[in-house]
C-alpha cells in the first residue's frame, strides 16, 4: 500500500534534461513561494492591529522597488524559455539513423508496424541505446502517444504524418498512454513499451520471442519495404506510369526522396512522408513541374498501413541513381 | 433605517423578472451561477468517488466522459466566466463609480435572460443524455465522431457568449461614462480597472469560440469540411480559434479575481494598495498579452516547433505583470494594521495559491518540460490552482466582504472563518497530489489507471469532500444570515468607496444625490478601525 511511486522512470536519454529542468524550477518555485508565504505571515503577526509595532515611514509606491521585482522575474524567465526550449528542440530533432518505426492510432489502439514487418498492437518492442524514429498518424481522431518514462509526448494527428524520437537507456516496459481524449474508452487505449538489450531485441525481430499473443511477431514476415515493392510494381502498377528511366507520365521516383522539387505553377516542395502521402491520396494539390494532373486518387483504396508500406519503398529508392 | 431599499421596494414575481437595477440583476445571476456552482460541484465529486479506485466501480467509461465534459463547461462558461462580473461586477461596478445603474439597465437584462436561455440548451443537452467531448470539444471527434449532444451543448454556450459580449459593452461604456464627478481614471477602484480590462477581453475573444462552435455545428449538422480531414479540414485550425478564445478566457476568470483581493487587502490592512498604477497597468498588460499566448496549448499538438517557440517566449512574458501584482499586494501588508476577517483569510489564500499556480504556470510555458506533463494531472493541478485557488478564493472572498452591502446583514465571522480554512486545507489536499501524479504521468479524462496511482488519487478524494463540507458551509450560513444576521449598517468594515456611502441595502438609485469625490482610492490613513472583530 504504502510502496508507492513518487517520481516517474528515468528510461530515455530525454528523462534527465527533462528532470534537471524541473528541479531547477522547483528551486525557484519553492523560493518564490515560501518567500510569499513566509512573508504573509511574517506580517500578519507582526503588523496585527492588535500589535505594536513600529509603523512609521510606510510608503504606498517605490518605484526601484517596483523595477526590482519586475527585472529579477523577467531574467529568471529568459532562462528557463531558453532552456526549455533546448530540451524541446532536442526531443524534435531526429538523428539521421534513427530507427524508423511506423505507428497508426485508431479508436481504440496502437498499431505498429517495423521496418522488417513485425506488428504489433498496443505493445511497442524497441531496442536500448538505439535512437528510434516513429512516424505516426490516425486513422480517425486525434491521440497523443505519450510515454512518461522516456518524457515524450505527441499528438497524432488525423490526416497527416507527425514525428517523435527517443532513445531508451534502460530496459523494462514502460506505460504507453493516449493523452489526448479520443472518445468513449480513450482510458483503454494504453500499451506498453518492452525496452530490449540489441540482443534480445534481435532475437525478438528472428520471431523468437513472444511474450504475449497480442505481441508475437508474425511468422514468414514482409518488410514494410518488400510490401510497398508488391504493391508499387504488381497490385496498384504505380510503375506504369512512375517508370524509373523517367520515361513515364509520372515522375520516376528514383532517389526522389529527401529531394525539393519545383512545382507547377511555381514554389517547390521537400519530398518527405507528407508530400508523398498527399500526392497518393489528393494527386492534383501538388504537382510537379513538367507534369500534368493525370493521376487518379488512391482515397478510399489504400489502408494507413498500406500507405506506410509504399513510404517505406519509396523511401528505399532514395539511394538508386 | 425604514427606508425602502432595492429588495423592499417591490415584492411583486414581475418587479424582480422585468426588473433593470443592476443590484437586482446581480442577485439573480447569484442564484443561477451558485446552481451551476454546485452542478459542476456535483459532477467533480462523482469523478472523484471513481477515481478512488483504478478500476471503474462508480461509471463506466461513457458516464465518466460525460461527467467531466459536464464538469467542465458547467464550471467554465456557467460559473468562472460569468462569476465575478455578472455578480459583483453588476452589483458594484454602478456603485463604486457613483452612479445610479450601469449604462444599458434593458442591456443588462437581456444580458441575464441570454444567459438563462443559454444555461436552459445547456441543461437540455446534460439532461437528454449529455455530452462527451470534454469542454475543449476537440475536432474531428466533436465535429464527426461524438454521438453525443454536442449541437444543443453548443448552442447553448453560443447563447451565453452573447450575455458575456453585452455585459463587457455595458462595462466598458459605464467605466467611461458614468464616473462621478472628481472620479478620475487613477482613482478608480482596481476592482473597476480589472472589471475593465476584462471587458475588453470578452469583447474581442468571445466572437471567435461562438464563430468556432458555429464552425463545428456545420461540420456536424452538414459536413462542410472544416476541422475533419476526412472533408479535407484541418484539425489543428479548430484548435487555433478554440485557444484563442479560451486562454483570454482564463484572464477573463481571473483578473476580476485580482480586482476583488486590490479591495480586499488594502481594507484589511487599513492601507492604501502598495503601487498602485503597477497594478492598474498590469491589468491591461495581462488583457493585451494574454491574447498571444494561446498556442501554448498546443506545443506537442503537431504545430510547428517554432511557433512553439514564439508562444512559449510570450506566455513567459505574461507571467510577469501577474508576478508584479503579487508583489505589490504583499507590499501592502507591510507597516499596515492587519485584521484577519473571512475576506482576508481568503484573500491571503488566494495570493499563496495562485502564486503556486502562477509558478506551475513558467513549468508548462517551459517547452521541454510540457511535453512531459501536457495532458496529464500536472496540468489539471495547474489550473485548479487558478481557477479554484484563484478565482473560487477570490469570489469568496468578495461575497463575504460585500455580504453586508448586499443582504444588509453581517454574515457570522466564527463559521466564515472555519468554512475559509476548510476550503484552503481541502483545497491543497485535493489538487497537491496532482501534481505528483501527473508528472508520474497519470493522463487526465481517464476513469481507470494503473494501480500505482492509487495512493495519490485517494488522497486527492479526501481533499475533495473537505473541500465540498467547505462550500456548503457558506450556502448554508449566508441564507441564515439574511434572516438572522446583525444589522450591518452602511460601513461595516469603515471602508473606502463610494460603495460603503450609501446605505446597506442600498436604495434602488444607489445614492440619493450623486457623491462628489474629492480623494485617491484606498485612503485608509484617516479611516477608523474595523469595529466588529
Amino acid at each position: 500500500m504504502w510502496n508507492f511511486p513518487l517520481f516517474p522512470d528515468q528510461a530515455s536519454t530525454f528523462a534527465p534534461a527533462v528532470d534537471s529542468l524541473l528541479a531547477f524550477l522547483l528551486v525557484v518555485t519553492a523560493f518564490f513561494s515560501l518567500l510569499i508565504a513566509l512573508l504573509i505571515l511574517f506580517f500578519a503577526i507582526k503588523y496585527h492591529h492588535k500589535s505594536v509595532a513600529d509603523r512609521r515611514g510606510a510608503v504606498d509606491s517605490h518605484l526601484p522597488l517596483e523595477l526590482v521585482w519586475t527585472a529579477i522575474p523577467l531574467a529568471i524567465v529568459i532562462v528557463v524559455f531558453l532552456w526549455g526550449a533546448r530540451v524541446f528542440y532536442q526531443m524534435k530533432t531526429i538523428p539521421s539513423h534513427a530507427l524508423e518505426i511506423f505507428v497508426v492510432g485508431k479508436q481504440w489502439m496502437w498499431k505498429i508496424q517495423h521496418p522488417e514487418g513485425q506488428r504489433e498492437i498496443n505493445t511497442l518492442h524497441v531496442p536500448m541505446g538505439r535512437p528510434i524514429e516513429l512516424t505516426m498518424i490516425s486513422e480517425d481522431v486525434i491521440h497523443d502517444f505519450a510515454v512518461p518514462a522516456f518524457r515524450i509526448k505527441q499528438d497524432v494527428l488525423p490526416g497527416r504524418y507527425t514525428k517523435q524520437w527517443f532513445q531508451a537507456t534502460k530496459t523494462g516496459e514502460y506505460h504507453l498512454f493516449c493523452n489526448q481524449y479520443c472518445g468513449t474508452l480513450h482510458a483503454q487505449m494504453i500499451g506498453t513499451i518492452i525496452v530490449m538489450t540489441p540482443v534480445d531485441y534481435a532475437h525478438w525481430l528472428s520471431g523468437g520471442d513472444s511474450e504475449s499473443t497480442m505481441s508475437s511477431p508474425v511468422t514468414g514476415l514482409t518488410s514494410l519495404v518488400m510490401g510497398g515493392n508488391t504493391l508499387f510494381n504488381k497490385e496498384f502498377n504505380c510503375i506504369s506510369c512512375h517508370k524509373h528511366d523517367g520515361t513515364g507520365q509520372g515522375p520516376s521516383l528514383q532517389g526522389l526522396f529527401g529531394r525539393k522539387v519545383e512545382l507547377e505553377g511555381g514554389g517547390f516542395v521537400t519530398v518527405d512522408e507528407g508530400y508523398i502521402r498527399e500526392s497518393i491520396l489528393q494527386p492534383n494539390a501538388k504537382i510537379v513541374k513538367g507534369y500534368k494532373p493525370v493521376m487518379p486518387t488512391y482515397q478510399g483504396q489504400l489502408q494507413e498501413t498500406d500507405i506506410t508500406q509504399l513510404l517505406a519503398y519509396i523511401e528505399s529508392l532514395k539511394g538508386s541513381p | 433605517m425604514n427606508e425602502l431599499n432595492y429588495i423592499t421596494n417591490d415584492y411583486s414575481v414581475k418587479s424582480w423578472l422585468l426588473t433593470k437595477d443592476h443590484k437586482r440583476i446581480a442577485l439573480m445571476y447569484l442564484i443561477a451561477i451558485t446552481f451551476f456552482f454546485f452542478l459542476g460541484g456535483m459532477a467533480a465529486l462523482l469523478m472523484r468517488l471513481e477515481l478512488l479506485t483504478p478500476q471503474a466501480d462508480v461509471v463506466q467509461a461513457e458516464t465518466y466522459n460525460k461527467l467531466f465534459t459536464l464538469h467542465g463547461i458547467t464550471m467554465v462558461f456557467f460559473f468562472l466566466i460569468p462569476g465575478i462580473p455578472a455578480v459583483l461586477g453588476n452589483f458594484l461596478l454602478p456603485l463604486m463609480l457613483g452612479a445610479r445603474d450601469l449604462a444599458f439597465p434593458r442591456l443588462n437584462l437581456t444580458s441575464f435572460y441570454l444567459y438563462v436561455a443559454g444555461a436552459l440548451f445547456a441543461l437540455s443537452a446534460a439532461i437528454l443524455g449529455g455530452v462527451d467531448t470534454g469542454w475543449t470539444f476537440y475536432t474531428p471527434y466533436s465535429s464527426t465522431y461524438s454521438n453525443t449532444h454536442v449541437i444543443t451543448m453548443a448552442v447553448g454556450i453560443f447563447i451565453t457568449g452573447f450575455s458575456s459580449i453585452l455585459t463587457g459593452l455595458n462595462f466598458i461604456v459605464t467605466t467611461h461614462k458614468m464616473r462621478a464627478p472628481g472620479l478620475t481614471w487613477f482613482r478608480l477602484p482596481l476592482f473597476v480597472w480589472a472589471h475593465y480590462a476584462t471587458s475588453f477581453i470578452i469583447l474581442l475573444g468571445t466572437p471567435v469560440i461562438a464563430i468556432t462552435l458555429l464552425l463545428v455545428g456545420l461540420e456536424r449538422g452538414f459536413h462542410m469540411g472544416i476541422f475533419d480531414p476526412a472533408l479535407g479540414g484541418d484539425p489543428l485550425l479548430f484548435q487555433h480559434l478554440f485557444w484563442f478564445y479560451s486562454h483570454p478566457a482564463v484572464y477573463i476568470m481571473i483578473l476580476p479575481a485580482m480586482g476583488v483581493i486590490s479591495e480586499v487587502i488594502p481594507c484589511f490592512s487599513r492601507k492604501r494598495l502598495f503601487g498602485y498604477r503597477f497594478v492598474a497597468f498590469s491589468s491591461m498588460a495581462i488583457a493585451v498579452l494574454g491574447f498571444l499566448v494561446w498556442g501554448h496549448h498546443m506545443f506537442i499538438s503537431g504545430q510547428s516547433i517554432y511557433a512553439g517557440l514564439v508562444f512559449s517566449f510570450l506566455s513567459f512574458l505574461v507571467a510577469i505583470p501577474s508576478a508584479i501584482k503579487v508583489f505589490n499586494w504583499t507590499a501592502t501588508l507591510y507597516k499596515g494594521r492587519i485584521y484577519l476577517q473571512t475576506p482576508m483569510l481568503y484573500a491571503l489564500g488566494f495570493i499563496g495559491l495562485f502564486t503556486i499556480g502562477g509558478l506551475t504556470g513558467i513549468m508548462l510555458a517551459a517547452l521541454g518540460l510540457d511535453a512531459h506533463v501536457h495532458d496529464t494531472y500536472f496540468i489539471i493541478a495547474h489550473f485548479h490552482y487558478i481557477m479554484v485557488g484563484g478565482t473560487i478564493m477570490a469570489y469568496l472572498g468578495g461575497i463575504h466582504f460585500w455580504w453586508p452591502k448586499i443582504s444588509g446583514r453581517l454574515y457570522p465571522e466564527f463559521w466564515g472563518k472555519l468554512s475559509a480554512m476548510i476550503v484552503f486545507i481541502g483545497f491543497n489536499l485535493t489538487f497537491f497530489p496532482q501534481f505528483i501524479l501527473g508528472y508520474l504521468g497519470m493522463p487526465r479524462r481517464m476513469h481507470v489507471y494503473p494501480p500505482e496511482f492509487q495512493v495519490l488519487n485517494v488522497l486527492s478524494t479526501a481533499g475533495a469532500s473537505i473541500l465540498g463540507v467547505g462550500y456548503l458551509l457558506p450556502l448554508i450560513y449566508l441564507i441564515w444570515s439574511v434572516f438572522y444576521g446583525r444589522k450591518a449598517g452602511p460601513n461595516p468594515w469603515n471602508a473606502t468607496g463610494l460603495e460603503w456611502t450609501t446605505t446597506s441595502p442600498p436604495p434602488t438609485s444607489n445614492f440619493e444625490t450623486i457623491p462628489v469625490v474629492t480623494e485617491e482610492a484606498y485612503d485608509y490613513t484617516s479611516r477608523p478601525e474595523i469595529p466588529y472583530v
